[in-house]
């Protein structure tokens, strides 16, 4: 399991640069970023290189902040490999809440967050098929 | 054990309190019809006079006297004695129109310390304790009232004044205060920044606070004893009736005890000025009866409230007043609907929100619609927006199912709407509806 950060956006300009801002100032390296957004308000998700840093560093700028353990798993480059995966969780009735791509260097993989209904279950499933997921450190968090 | 200011009003006989009433309801009335033409014209008109008031069983023969006259007579049109009498002029900022003006002589400020005396021992105080009185120190009433009663009591005195929190904090600290007096949303601000500074209750030394000047409700005073670890009672009063300490909470915290050896107070139907049964919600009026500078007659209040006199846990007999459910002028009316900013604070805390709140009133198409936006904290937050939106819509519903309207409900990051040391503003009514 990985850590990500989700930082409550309200609907205001410049709020998604005040936020990269702060995580700048607090030496945080952003290493994937997605935004869940309503009409009304967003989420910002984002896995970083020190999570308790940039918490404390978004917490001082009245930012609403949570969280969550996510898994990151290895999907091989090639047609129809996260079919593959995604056929198996259906299959297995876990319920993705949502996903999102990560993008890396040189690596023959490609990495896809997710978040699902059961983490445990995602993890040992995803093992007995053979599917890698990527830990942590891996992806410079800490 | 409880403690008194004045046992022998506080917990006097009916009769003898209706005695000192009649004798100063009937001596006031007739020197204000001497001093005052305002006063002597209205009640010419009424066909009054003021031999027709032989006890307070006559009050209800009197004019109403509105803000409007205080507006129309401004600024000494109602002083009932010379200007070299009075000692101190204290004004109410007019946030819905023109200021007034109202006047002490030395024997009102000694009257109104009494009154604010009585609130802060009801609230525990003695003069072993250290009060800091947040409220502003100025024209505003608050401040100078509350001061004046801490110092009736031989209570030390901090004169805060609002303003600069951390350093409200600091002092609060480090002079130990014991007994905070402010409004109740600037109560919640400074238990705010207290969390931000990463204090919490146990640093302090309060152990009960007074707070008044604007509505609040039961569950925000659930938050206050709760974030500041103290018992929070509430006060009331208005300018043109004297200020803080008309009427004061006890230790059984389920309304306020009415000063009535000084203040006569009625509840009225607002549309016909008919005098209600107690019992009855409806408009408070009060009738000052001891004071000399500004003795004001039947004052509509604006605000809704009931009056009983069953027998308190306390001792005192003094009528109790229910937490004013809001005035008469901070109601909208939405679609129709009656909606006072109390009613939906109550919801909001009741769900788990802060007591930051703002609500927003507007017209399109001439369709009202009201929005109600929310600060929402760490533990609302959900990391879905399934998630966010069912809080939301749950909000929502609940707004629906107490008012009947639908609302639009808006969550907001925590500091968004801006914090008020004084009167906090609830309410912004983007309505046009008058040219």
């Amino acid at each position: 399991m990985v850590l990500q950060l989700s930082v409550f956006l309200q609907n205001k300009s410049g709020k998604i640069a005040s936020i990269t801002k702060a995580l700048h100032d607090a030496g945080v390296d952003i290493r994937a970023l997605t935004i869940a957004d309503t009409t009304d308000f967003g989420i910002l998700r984002m896995l970083v290189s020190d999570i308790q840093t940039a918490k404390d560093a978004l917490a001082k700028h009245n930012c609403i902040v949570s969280v969550n353990e996510v898994t990151v798993v290895a999907v091989p480059d090639e047609p129809g490999s996260l079919s593959k995966i995604l056929d198996l969780l259906a299959h297995e009735k876990i319920d993705i809440e949502y996903m999102y791509s990560l993008f890396t260097h040189g690596e023959k993989d490609a990495y896809m967050v997710f978040r699902v209904s059961d983490g445990k279950r995602l993890h040992s499933v995803l093992s007995q098929n053979g599917i890698h997921t990527v830990p942590g450190e891996k992806l410079g968090l800490n | 054990m409880e403690r008194y200011y004045q046992p022998e009003i506080e917990t006097a006989s009916r009769e003898t309190i209706v005695a000192l009433q009649n004798e100063r309801l009937v001596k006031t009335v007739r020197r204000v019809y001497e001093n005052v033409p305002f006063y002597r014209e209205k009640m010419i008109a009424a066909g009054v006079s003021p031999d027709d008031i032989r006890s307070i069983e006559d009050l209800h023969k009197l004019p109403f006297s509105y803000k409007k006259d205080l507006r129309d007579t401004y600024p000494y049109g109602l002083f009932a004695v010379p200007l070299k009498e009075v000692v101190r002029l204290h004004a109410s900022s007019g946030t819905t129109g023109k200021q007034i003006v109202v006047g002490y002589t030395e024997k009102d400020l000694q009257i109104w310390s009494d009154c604010c005396a009585r609130a802060l021992t009801a609230a525990g105080c003695t003069n072993e304790d250290i009060v800091q009185v947040s409220y502003g120190y100025g024209l505003f009433t608050g401040g100078l009232g509350a001061d004046g009663g801490a110092m009736r009591l031989g209570a030390t005195t901090i004169p805060a004044s609002t303003g600069n929190t951390q350093r409200q904090i600091t002092v609060m600290h480090d002079f130990g205060a014991t007994i905070l007096c402010c409004t109740p949303s600037y109560a919640l601000h400074i238990a705010e920044v207290l969390h931000a500074n990463g204090m919490t209750k146990d640093d302090l030394h309060l152990k009960a606070g007074i707070f008044g000047a604007e509505p609040w409700t039961n569950e925000m005073r659930r938050q206050i004893e709760d974030q500041l670890g103290i018992k929070a009672f509430d006060i009331y009063g208005l300018t043109e009736v004297i200020g803080p300490g008309v009427g004061f909470e006890c230790c059984e915290q389920s309304g306020m005890h009415i000063n009535e050896d000084h203040f006569i107070v009625e509840v009225i139907d607002p549309d016909t000025g008919e005098v209600l049964p107690e019992g009855t919600q409806g408009e408070l009026v009060f009738t000052c009866i001891t004071k000399e500078a500004f003795p004001i007659l039947r004052y509509r209040t604006r605000d809704i409230g009931v009056i009983t006199r069953g027998k308190c846990s306390c001792g005192r007999t003094l009528v109790k007043m229910s937490k004013p459910r809001g005035r008469t002028d901070d109601m909208l009316i939405i679609r129709g609907v009656n909606v006072f900013p109390s009613q939906i604070e109550t919801v909001l805390l009741e769900k788990g929100y802060s007591a930051n709140y703002q609500i927003i009133v507007d017209r399109a198409n001439n369709f009202d619609s009201i929005e109600v936006q929310v600060e929402i904290s760490n533990e609302i937050f959900s990391d879905t927006v399934r998630g966010l939106a069912e809080r939301a819509k749950e909000l929502s519903a609940a707004l629906k199912t107490l008012l009947g309207l639908n609302a639009k409900v808006t969550l907001l990051e925590p500091n968004s709407i801006p914090r008020s040391e004084g009167k906090a503003v609830r309410v912004i009514d983007k309505r046009k509806l008058l040219d």
